[in-house]
């Protein structure tokens, strides 16, 4: 039977890591997606470390991911808000919307 | 046994007590009397107090360090290198808040949670300039950048200053991400997120090369510190924020966060991963370059001042980063200096930029300020000197900055990096000079508002006195900046 290791955890983050990554180039839609991808991205680390911790047989990688899962709640909550007054100020979300500023 | 050890906390005194007192003025906000004229009055209080706060702290910072100390399990680090930088950065925290009063009151935005917000702000950078460990590196930074989310979309009724929020955020999470991504490789890779176990444990492998894994992590590692300072080519970000922010957080954002972040930036790049310079030199060097020239050619088509001292503060951090290239603490010092320059200019630039206004609307067009010499004559001067310091004319402040950092990458023997960077600076001299020449050559069109206001005044001749009189006290910074310099190399 096939053996879960690092490797296959490391790979899952990864993947999820440069989806997240790709999801905030790519979308050309909605602002809300964006948070997703970047929610995606914080999670894909706390595999990684929570995986190397496991591996390491050390704590310090676990609390690194218990302070990144309370940042990320932070982080979704103030990028809400700002979406929020975003939308009050201009009726839409839509990423090509984001334009009032060229260089 | 004792059951509980109370850890030794001196060392983090100056931002335990930044903590309490910024959750108390945000107290003392909330229960005072609402309605819209206590509201001004409510804000105009904490404003005083935040800046006596920082100033306090700032006393405490001085008091506290002299040497190399510990807490929190060595994951705090307080010497001379932090210590210089805390005072850089709260100096930069206060004016702008200082500045920052008669433009919230205008926009009508004076709201006590602004102060509130940048004392925060300036707690996440001492935690940042302090930090020795990963943990400790993400913690500060997070705790800066979420105060500057929320400050750069503060004038919520405006689209643009809430779109440059939302553009800030997006692009921070994502260097955020890049960051920890680049922390969790290099933790599993080594065992260790302390900074000193990590420069133990490369210390002596110079010659070997680490494994794919952790250079991996080290260069995420440096694409989220190089988005943090707005290096090139993480720089996107930087001219529609500081266009669209309001233009006291834009004068805060260009100063305070981006003296913490190049703190920050020499500390990992020196301290865990000195002893593989070989490695992450090349791609500083790729970056210092990059930043110059754009800031030097980005900016010479702008029409928007805020616009162009984005492109300007790109182009400076470029500067700075070639006392990295070098890394040593010939470099190093010279980082130190140029900061310290850096700050005046900058914050004397925004304090007359704020100074742009018509009938009590703010203006940002550079050509808004033909005739400036006439109307303001004394405000109109300090720009100059200003933008003289900037363009790196002696004997002004700013040449002293660029005549350190070119010092450093010549004994260095990186020749290339001095050349391109002289080159760029020539460049960069043409739309500071076209500045001057709007200002004191252009015809007055229509005036712009008189007086400025005492505050602004009293900022503009202290920054325009130190950018001035900068060589009489180029020793002492010198040699404050070199003991610096050493501490960190010591450790």
């Amino acid at each position: 039977m096939l053996e879960i290791g690092l490797s296959h955890y490391l790979t899952l983050a990864a993947v999820l890591f440069t989806l997240g990554f790709f999801g905030i180039f790519l979308n050309r839609k909605n602002v809300i997606i964006i948070l997703m991808s970047i929610e995606l991205m914080l999670l894909a680390v706390n595999i990684n470390l929570v995986a190397f911790s496991v591996e390491l047989g050390d704590l310090v990688g676990q609390v690194f991911a218990m302070f990144v899962l309370t940042v990320a709640a932070a982080e979704a909550a103030i990028g809400l808000a700002i979406l929020v007054v975003y939308f009050r100020n201009r009726g839409t979300i839509e990423v090509e919307d984001i334009n009032l500023m060229k260089g | 046994m004792p059951i509980a050890q109370v850890p030794n906390l001196m060392p983090a005194l100056p931002e335990i007590f930044l903590a309490c007192a910024a959750m108390a003025l945000l107290m003392l906000g909330v229960f005072q009397k609402p309605g819209p004229e206590e509201e001004i009055k409510t804000a105009r209080l904490i404003s005083y107090l935040s800046v006596t706060t920082l100033v306090l702290a700032l006393l405490l910072v001085l008091t506290v360090s002299g040497e190399r100390l510990l807490a929190f399990g060595g994951m705090f680090v307080v010497d001379p290198f932090a210590m210089f930088f805390k005072v850089l950065a709260l100096i930069a925290s206060a004016t702008a808040i200082v500045i920052s009063r008669q433009y919230l009151e205008i926009q009508d935005i004076a709201r006590f949670e602004f102060p509130v917000l940048i004392v925060l702000a300036t707690l996440g950078m001492m935690m940042m300039i302090s930090a020795n460990d990963l943990i400790a590196l993400y913690l500060g930074l997070e705790l800066q950048s979420l105060c500057l989310y929320v400050v750069a979309a503060f004038q919520k009724d405006d689209a643009r200053s809430t779109e440059a929020g939302l553009k800030y955020f997006v692009l921070g999470a994502l260097a955020s991400g890049m960051l920890l991504y680049g922390c969790s490789l290099v933790y599993g890779f080594t065992g260790t997120t302390g900074f000193e176990g990590l420069a133990t444990q490369f210390h002596g492998a110079a010659g070997k090369s680490p494994s794919v894994g952790l250079v991996i992590g080290i260069v995420f590692i440096l694409a989220g510190l190089a988005f943090k300072v707005s290096a090139v080519p993480f720089h996107m970000w930087t001219p529609d924020v500081y266009e669209g922010a309001p233009t006291p957080v834009t004068a805060f954002f260009s100063v305070a966060p981006k003296i913490a972040a190049i703190a920050l930036f020499v500390r990992v790049m020196v301290g865990p991963f000195g002893d593989l310079v070989a490695q992450w030199q090349q791609i500083v060097i790729f970056i210092s370059i990059a930043s110059m020239l754009l800031g030097a050619f980005a900016a010479i088509n702008q029409h928007n001042i805020k616009r162009l001292m984005a492109y300007s503060s790109i182009g400076h951090v470029g500067f700075a980063l070639i006392g990295l290239a070098v890394g040593d603490a010939v470099g190093v010092r010279a980082i130190l200096v140029y900061m310290a320059i850096y700050l005046f200019m900058t914050i004397g630039t925004f304090t007359c930029i704020l100074c742009m206004r018509r009938n009590n609307r703010m203006v940002e067009e550079i050509d808004d300020l033909a005739g400036f010499s006439k109307s303001h004559p004394m405000v109109a001067l300090a720009m100059a000197v200003f933008m003289f310091s900037m363009a790196g004319i002696p004997p002004l402040a700013g040449f002293f900055g660029k005549f350190y950092i070119f010092l450093a990458a010549i004994e260095a023997q990186l020749y290339t990096l001095a050349i391109i960077g002289v080159l760029s600076s020539v460049v960069a001299a043409f739309y500071y000079l076209r500045i001057i020449k709007v200002m004191y050559f252009d015809e007055l069109t229509d005036s712009l508002d008189k007086p400025i206001g005492r505050e602004m005044a009293a900022v503009l001749v202290g920054t325009g006195l130190v950018v001035l009189l900068f060589f009489g006290f180029l020793a002492p910074v010198v040699s404050g900046a070199e003991g610096a310099a050493a501490a960190l190399f010591a450790g």
